[in-house]
């Protein structure tokens, strides 16, 4: 016996766009990169950004399981103001990085590492870990929301940093209802559920579910939000959602994105870092990593040769 | 920014010195209230590490400084020098008959009740209300069911179940009367183990057996209920720890006497009419809340009974764990809820994205 | 397959077996319907024996008055106490007897077993938890009569040596006698009884608490402590319940360790008398019940004993209604139970 809920019609985001440019032509060089003009339209329209600066920075990192070398000296840097997504095939390394920016691989035991990698200037193993992880907050591949109403889960990170006042319905402070309206609004999800924030969150559809981890993971205003393949568990309606999504919050948040989806990757990254077996192959802007990749390995990525 | 140009070979290892392995969970930066419950945590389970040793170990040392051979072998005699006298052999006759009886009563019909509510009834009214009915006898103390059974049973028409006092009273006392609400005790553990080896076969398999065209009766004779076997000794299992570990049901319903007393008649029939006295409510009268006041003899009894609740529980840690089943419910620690008795409907909870 | 025939399997097209196939239905749903019916003729006819007791009492069956032991030792001799009819009763005393037993070793169980399913769950190294498990196991299948004589033999001569001193005992000698048999005994030994299952119960909905949200707490920043009572017991929430209502039924319904340990004096241990109320003696309902069954089929205490079990009968129907209860407004939010 599920309550299953007919989910709304998803509805559009309204964002700011500049006048449209014309979209660029086919790629000349003959390269079999996938550039649907759909995709390319939507390269486009991205709303420009005002600066970008740099948030995290990761130097010579390698990341061990025991004896099992997973991530190979690789170093990037991660900036406010554009998305980063990571390519590589399975086993390449890039979840396991991700994991590292937020120390979750220190969970699994027999973890280790050697390199640095910084927030703001800061090593992040000095930090503490609960305030970095505030910081620098992550979003799953499966919709994880907790058993509680949406209210609760988003608020659910700003309820355990002060006292756990606000927490009934009738009690619920101005500050934290200030704080949840506003990430659900980043998140676009706010139209949709502000009818009733005390709903169960289990309710909600998968994209709806996964736009929820993601304004419960800006809720606490995040300078970095890593996204763990968040769209591979949801259709395509829910994911052009959750991409404009991305694009729009890039101004305000540093954006990591790891993905398995290249034409995902096209749509939505700045720069685009490919991994293979725990190494940095190739590093660069979008457009020079789809259209003019400077590896062959990279080359042969992009166009299907191995997954 | 590293790019190597196409090159097979990976870059080498870095030096030991330079990994490091993440620094230990530190609680230093949490809040009071946090650091507080987590020692209240660690307190509370080296606590019970503690005290659950030392009840074991004491069990052990005060049964085993107090348990001879003799006692084993040798019916209880009355004499005033108790502590000398006589064993507990009849007390063991009388807790295996009495368990046999009990089980035989209740594994059938709870087979049967749990194929019923599986198969044939599943959502209807009636099923509900036998659920309910199932549950209520499983949160029923056993004073409570022994005194009905009592109740029942002394009515002269059931007479012939039990023994007749000399004014042709009949008293309602004998291992079948005390056996059959024993079994009481032990069906809703039975029906509840069944039921949930009845859900683990999927609805395929029954179909492939329709599609053969056999009937659903057949399907649950041959099909059904021999891959349930391992749950139906579980739940068998289960119900004799009960039914061994009850003392009310056997003081009102078995009578007082220490030893076995088979009713006149038939050799079988009259053992079954008969009274005597299980381990527990011999332990009873042999503590200071009974007559005896033969404390040595009370324990080693008591440590008999515990060795046998012990072997019970290997049984059941053989028979349904070590991985021939999926389980679903977090580590089989369901179980040992059912052996306390009360069917509970828990369901993991629920996964996220399903 | 037309819709809504999906969980009945196509029957009556396979011939002759079909038959067979029915009779068993009839069968065993007869058998059902008979359970059914005992179980309903075991509740009436306890109420209807019971009632007698509740008849000639009325409603101060559950009040205070005189002495409760001699009014059952009358009914015992058959002879009716002066200017009382034959049932008099007033079980006051046995009935705060069961509460004052019941609810603190509920309480101290329920917060013990908590704190000690989440160290199991969470926090005990691999090899710790090797060894807790099977004795929590052990722990839960002892028979009560066990904990009764280890009790009665170790522990309640150890409390009359060490904490009851002459002086108290004089205090309260005018109205009953302290002995190591009394109520800290009883509810000690009970919440001892009563833990492993509640553990068992909470372990086993902690283990299952999904990973992704344990993962997904932490990601956020949420210390270890914050998610396990935050996420983690907020979903087993149904199993603490349940546990709740299982181990008060099983304390409501203890006889025999209970008979053989909280000293059966029929007395009202009483708050007031400060520290001394917890060495005084008590004597709940069910072990009432199992004291006096020799005297079952007496009239007088027959009916009064009845009225007892009904009593207790009535009790755990309505802890099975209050712990449903209180699981159904945690089915809104996905905790299924």
């Amino acid at each position: 016996m599920t309550d299953q809920v007919t989910p709304p019609p998803v509805r559009r985001i309204a964002v700011e766009r500049e006048p449209r440019v014309a979209a660029p032509t086919a790629s000349p060089n003959g390269t079999t990169a996938p550039q649907p003009s759909a995709s390319a339209r939507l390269r486009a329209e991205r709303p420009p950004v005002g600066s970008v600066r740099e948030r995290m920075r990761v130097e010579s990192v390698w990341l061990a399981y025991g004896d099992n070398w997973v991530v190979r000296d690789v170093s990037l840097p991660v900036r406010q103001g554009e998305v980063l997504a990571l390519i590589g095939a399975s086993g390449s390394g890039k979840t396991t990085l991700l994991r590292s920016l937020n120390r979750l691989t220190e969970v699994t035991a027999g973890a280790a590492r050697a390199g640095q990698i910084s927030l703001d200037g800061q090593e992040i193993h000095g930090l503490e870990v609960n305030a970095l992880r505030r910081r620098v907050s992550m979003v799953f591949q499966q919709p994880n929301p907790f058993p509680m109403s949406i209210f609760d889960n988003v608020a659910y990170a700003l309820a355990e940093q002060s006292p756990p006042r606000g927490r009934r319905r009738r009690r619920r402070s101005a500050e934290l209802e200030h704080a949840v309206n506003d990430a659900l609004r980043r998140a676009g999800l706010y139209e949709e559920v502000a009818g009733d924030l005390d709903r169960s969150a289990l309710n909600l559809s998968g994209g709806q579910q996964q736009r929820l981890c993601i304004a419960r993971a800006l809720a606490a205003q995040p300078e970095v939000l890593l996204l763990d393949e968040p769209c591979s568990a949801l259709d395509p309606i829910s994911t052009a959602t959750i991409e404009e999504l991305i694009v729009a919050l890039r101004e305000s948040v540093a954006i990591v994105i790891v993905t398995h989806n290249l034409q995902q990757a096209f749509r939505v990254a700045d720069h685009v870092a490919f991994m293979h077996l725990g190494e940095l192959v190739e590093y660069g802007p979008g457009e020079q990593v789809f259209d003019r990749p400077a590896q062959q390995r990279t080359r042969e990525y992009i166009g299907g040769a191995f997954g | 920014m590293n790019a190597h140009g196409g090159a097979e070979g990976l870059t080498p290892v870095p030096p030991r010195q330079s990994m490091r392995r993440p620094p230990r969970q530190s609680i230093a930066s949490w809040p009071l209230l946090d650091r507080a419950g987590y020692l209240l945590c660690w307190a509370t389970g080296i606590a019970l590490c503690l005290i659950a040793v030392g009840i074991v170990l004491y069990m052990l040392i005060k049964g085993i400084s107090y348990l001879r051979p003799s006692l084993l072998l040798e019916s209880p005699a009355p004499s005033l020098q108790q502590s000398k006298a006589g064993g507990f052999l009849d007390p063991i006759e009388g807790t295996f008959l009495l368990t046999a009886v009990a089980i035989a009563i209740a594994a059938p019909i709870g087979v049967a009740l749990a194929t019923w509510l599986s198969e044939y009834g599943q959502s209807s009214r009636l099923a509900r209300a036998v659920e309910s009915a199932v549950e209520i006898i499983a949160g029923t103390p056993s004073v409570v069911l022994a005194i009905f059974g009592l109740l029942v049973f002394s009515q002269s028409f059931l007479g012939f179940l039990s023994q007749n006092a000399a004014d042709g009273a009949v008293t309602g006392q004998s291992f079948l009367t005390a056996g059959a609400i024993m079994a009481l005790l032990a069906l809703p553990l039975i029906v509840g183990a069944a039921r949930e080896g009845l859900a683990q076969i999927p609805d395929r398999t029954r179909e492939a057996s329709h599609a053969l065209g056999k009937t659903r009766a057949t399907t649950i004779r041959h099909v059904l209920l021999p891959s349930i076997r391992p749950n139906i000794a579980e739940g068998v299992v289960l119900g004799m720890g009960r039914v061994i570990g009850d003392t009310a049901i056997v003081i009102i319903l078995l009578g007082g006497t220490l030893k076995t007393e088979p009713e006149n008649g038939t050799p079988i029939l009259g053992l079954l009419r008969g009274t005597g006295s299980t381990l527990t409510n011999y332990v009873y009268y042999n503590s200071p809340a009974g007559e005896g006041n033969a404390h040595e003899k009370a324990y080693a009894a008591a440590f008999v009974l515990l060795m046998i609740v012990l072997a019970l529980n290997f049984a059941v840690t053989r028979i349904s764990g070590a991985g021939n089943r999926v389980d679903r419910t977090g580590g089989g620690w369901w179980r040992i809820a059912g052996a306390q008795g009360l069917i509970l409907r828990l369901r993991p909870a629920r996964e996220p994205g399903s | 397959m037309p819709a809504g025939a999906t969980h009945r399997p196509v029957r009556a097209r396979l011939g002759g077996a079909a038959g067979a196939d029915r009779r068993t239905e009839r069968a065993l749903g007869a058998l059902a319907a008979l359970t059914l019916v005992l179980i309903a003729a075991m509740i009436v006819t306890v109420l209807i024996k019971a009632w007698p007791s509740f008849q000639a009492n009325g409603l101060s069956w559950f009040g205070a008055g005189g002495n409760v032991d001699t009014q059952l030792r009358a009914m015992d001799e058959g002879v009716a106490l002066p200017g009382h009819s034959a049932l008099y009763l007033r079980a006051w005393p046995l009935i705060w007897g069961t509460i004052i037993t019941t609810v603190p070793a509920v309480l101290i169980a329920l917060a013990v077993s908590t704190l000690a399913a989440i160290f199991i769950t969470e926090f005990a190294p691999a090899p710790v938890r090797g060894v807790l498990e099977p004795v929590v196991r052990l722990l839960a299948g002892v028979p009560s009569v066990v904990y009764g004589l280890v009790a009665i033999l170790a522990l309640a001569p150890w409390i009359e040596d060490h904490l009851i001193s002459e002086a108290r005992k004089r205090s309260v000698s005018y109205v009953v006698q302290l002995s190591g048999a009394n109520l800290m005994l009883a509810i000690v030994i009970l919440s001892i009884m009563i833990t492993p299952i509640m553990i068992a119960l909470i372990a086993g909905a902690l283990a299952s608490v999904p990973p992704s949200w344990k993962e997904g707490s932490a990601a956020l920043g949420v210390n270890r402590w914050r998610t396990i009572v935050r996420v983690c017991l907020r979903t087993a929430r149904p199993a603490i319940v349940a546990a709740t209502v299982l181990a008060t039924a099983r304390a409501l319904g203890e006889a025999i360790m209970l008979s053989m340990v909280s000293g059966s004096r029929g007395f009202a241990a009483n708050p007031l008398d400060g520290f001394t109320f917890l060495f005084e003696p008590v004597r709940p309902l069910a072990a009432t019940i199992v004291q006096e069954s020799a005297g079952l089929t007496i009239g007088p205490m027959s009916h009064t004993l009845y009225a007892m079990a009904a009593v207790l009968l009535v009790s755990a129907a309505m802890l099975s209604f209050a712990g449903w209860a209180a699981k159904q407004p945690l089915k809104r939010y996905g905790i299924r139970a």
